[in-house]
């Protein structure tokens, strides 16, 4: 019989074990096995360590779970030599579940992706991948797909050839005080209902926070999106996307870009720096992509972009890019901080030619915003500067702290 | 290579902590459901020698119409029939067996493919077994000296290597997959569902005989039933030479429907992008055609759309279906190697496309 190991040792191995981590298959395994085999309600601690993996860690269909690293400078989930998978780490079917106080870096595809979760908490996390940024980066560092009740707090989002933290087809999210630098976009809402974006600091990206609704997903409509206490600084960074994705297209230089979705609110951020566009309000036409979903709407509506800051700073767009170039035949060194296509959806002309209220373009009361309809239409000629027609307002977005 | 050696040179006290966490892992795990079995050879599926893969009683052999590539190991399939059981079957998705059924498949290399006397090693077997609520999966992993396999959890990387039919070594680094991993492709609304057991995918002829006609004879099928194979849906089989241009086409829509619509469809994991492959998309915006990435991210290779009508080169699915790297290769998992054969097949639809 095999002499019986008193507990205390165990224990003490264990720690021991802990702490001589390095990077073994037999960890990566054992964690995989852990995540796998948990039950409802578990929360599953990571070492202090740098944790090497080959393959893409998972969660499928739990409730509840846990996983906590023990510090986003002590808790290191490297990917740098993974073998298989998409994604770093990738939780689906799942409902409650925190990730949190750690860092994980370097996948070959997105860092962390969450899909069909209802309520998912990042929190704490730095997402990156090291090294100049480039195009062989993965594509998104956070990135919960078709998940209900996202929160995205305090991560640190760092050099996704795509979107830094990047939602997509989801509902009620909330992403705050997080911070996301050299990505191609910082922040990102696509094709997503109820996004409260605030208090966060998207700097020196291609764009800082992005807005859209796009073709051809099974959810249609984003919307009810509101972004308000940002700091949205000096997003002038070249643009590393691969080409063919829609990211590829935004100027180096974008602040804040809406485009095509509806219902949308802009207000007390300040906006310092972005060379190319500091805010611009755009329809789909703007790609110059085809449109094949016939129930998609293209058109930006009942936009309101109001008390944000902008400053008298760099405002030399790039030539990087054939619409920073176009700003730049048309305004010289000064472009306008708040740039809309002009593009109006026909099913919001009545006879009169007016917009419906509640479809209207609302930009008023901006510190420093200056403006103008880029007459996209019609080819960019005949670019109006005033104000004027979108003196008006909608009611607030209302904010849902739960 | 001894892969049990290589974990004994390691650490003893690294294995003793890992046992104890497995153990206490373990004993959490019971109450939930019956324990699943260690061994392989603990569920009787063969008679005789288990390498043998001779099915024993109530264990039948199956063959598909459009098989999913898998680095080009072989695959021998079978499922299990408790007695006095029968199968329902369905239209459009894979049958769902009654309760206690379990699908068997082995997944193989013969040594030498120009030879089949040189024998083969059996890898993995992978079961689905269709318990009270559902499926579960289970995945063993075959021993050096093939006399049995081990239940495995969390996957296994290991070393493979094989003669091909051209004469040529192989080698790969062969992954089996997680039990998560299962369920990335295995899923439907996030349940977990078999995918290859479809009416359309057996309705086959095997060593001259309908499947489905034979399983009828034998009194394995719900009676209610026609079973006339010819009025039942069939996949076509795509490594047949196509003769046709309409049989091109099947064949491309029955090779993307076994590879990649267990993802693309409109319930899969893939329904985020909008790209849906399954066999019954008729539109083709859905389908890929002229239609942008939406977090392809690096995985569309500076190409435009998914599919060009006419030029297979500026298409984002032959890019990906190309690919070898992790993070833009399609099907996501089970594929290292480019699959040849197929890809030449996607080229020749998609050229012939208007």
């Amino acid at each position: 019989m095999k002499p019986r190991i008193p507990q205390p040792l165990i224990a003490f191995l264990l720690f021991l074990y802990a702490s001589l981590l390095t990077a073994q298959p037999d960890l990566e395994k054992q964690l995989q096995t852990r995540l796998i085999l948990a039950e409802d309600g578990d929360v599953i601690e990571l070492p202090a360590a740098k944790i090497e993996l080959s393959n893409t860690l998972s969660i499928d269909a739990k409730k509840r779970i846990t996983l906590r690293g023990a510090g986003q400078d002590k808790t290191l989930l490297s990917f740098k030599k993974q073998k298989q998978g998409a994604e770093g780490l990738k939780v689906t079917n799942s409902e409650d579940i925190v990730l949190e106080n750690f860092t994980i870096e370097d996948a070959k595809g997105d860092l962390i992706k969450t899909q069909s979760v209802n309520k998912i908490v990042f929190r704490d996390i730095t997402a990156r991948w090291n090294g100049k940024p480039k195009k062989s980066n993965g594509s998104y560092a956070i990135y919960p797909v078709q998940c209900q009740n996202v929160r995205i707090e305090r991560c640190t989002a760092i050099g996704a050839s795509d979107a830094g933290l990047y939602v997509g087809q989801s509902d009620s999210v909330w992403i705050t005080r997080c911070y996301a630098k050299n990505n191609v976009a910082g922040i990102e809402i696509e094709n997503t209902t109820h996004a409260w974006v605030y208090g966060n600091f998207a700097a020196y990206n291609t764009g800082g926070i992005l807005v859209f609704d796009l073709p051809d997903l099974p959810k249609k409509r984003g919307g009810h999106v509101k972004v308000w206490k940002n700091k949205v600084v000096q997003n002038n960074y070249r643009n590393f996307a691969p080409k063919g994705n829609i990211v590829g297209k935004v100027p180096p230089g974008t602040g804040i870009m809406v485009l095509a979705t509806n219902h949308v609110e802009i207000h007390d951020n300040f906006i310092m720096d972005n060379r190319t566009a500091s805010t611009a309000i755009v329809s789909y036409f703007i790609t110059e992509n085809k449109i094949n979903d016939k129930e998609y709407n293209p058109y930006p509506s009942g936009i309101y972009v109001h008390n944000n800051v902008y400053s008298e700073g760099k405002r030399m767009p790039t030539w990087k890019n054939k619409l920073g170039f176009l700003f730049w035949l048309k305004f010289g060194r000064k472009v306008p901080h708040i740039l809309y296509d002009g593009i109006q959806d026909p099913g919001h002309l009545p006879a009169d030619g007016k917009m419906a209220p509640a479809a209207r373009i609302c930009i008023r009361d901006n510190e420093n915003g200056s403006f103008a309809n880029l007459k996209a239409d019609k080819k960019f000629k005949g670019i109006s500067r005033d104000l004027q027609p979108y003196q008006c307002d909608h009611e607030p977005i209302p904010f849902d702290p739960e | 290579m001894n892969r049990s050696r290589s974990i004994r040179n390691k650490h003893f006290f690294v294995l003793i902590c890992l046992s104890g966490i497995m153990l206490s892992v373990a004993r959490r795990q019971m109450p939930n459901a019956e324990a699943p079995k260690l061994h392989l050879s603990e569920y009787g599926f063969f008679s005789g020698k288990l390498s043998n893969l001779a099915p024993a009683q109530r264990v039948y052999p199956y063959d598909v119409n459009a098989p999913l590539f898998s680095d080009y190991a072989v695959k021998a399939r079978f499922f299990y029939l408790p007695e006095r059981t029968k199968i329902s079957l369905s239209d459009s998705l894979a049958w769902d067996f009654p309760e206690g059924s379990i699908l068997i498949k082995n997944f193989f290399y013969p040594l030498d493919a120009g030879k089949p006397e040189s024998g083969r090693r059996i890898l993995e077997t992978r079961l689905l077994l269709r318990e009270e609520k559902g499926w579960k999966a289970l995945e063993y992993l075959w021993n050096e000296d093939q006399d049995d396999a081990t239940l495995e959890v969390a996957g296994a990387g290991f070393p493979v290597s094989w003669v091909g039919p051209d004469g040529k070594k192989k080698e790969i680094q062969y992954i089996a997959p997680n039990l998560n991993q299962c369920k990335g492709c295995h899923s439907y609304d996030g349940r977990f569902v078999p995918l290859g057991t479809s009416t359309r995918q057996l309705n086959r002829s095997v060593n001259g005989k309908n499947q489905l006609a034979d399983w009828a004879e034998q009194g394995l099928l719900s009676s209610d039933h026609e079973f006339d194979p010819a009025t039942l849906p069939q996949m076509v089989d795509y490594r047949l030479e196509h003769t046709t241009s309409a049989m091109l086409n099947e064949q491309a829509r029955a090779y993307l429907d076994a590879n990649c619509a267990h993802c693309h469809n409109p319930h899969g994991p893939a329904a985020s992008s909008g790209m849906f492959l399954n066999i019954g998309e008729l539109q083709p915006g859905r389908l890929g055609v002229n239609k942008p990435p939406v977090a392809a991210g690096r995985g569309s290779g500076r190409r435009k759309y998914g599919i060009v009508p006419g030029k297979p080169q500026e298409s984002i699915l032959v890019y990906r279906m190309e690919s070898d790297d992790p993070g833009v290769r399609m099907p996501e998992l089970g594929r290292q190697l480019p699959h040849k054969e197929g890809i030449d097949l996607i080229r020749s639809w998609i050229r012939e496309m208007k």
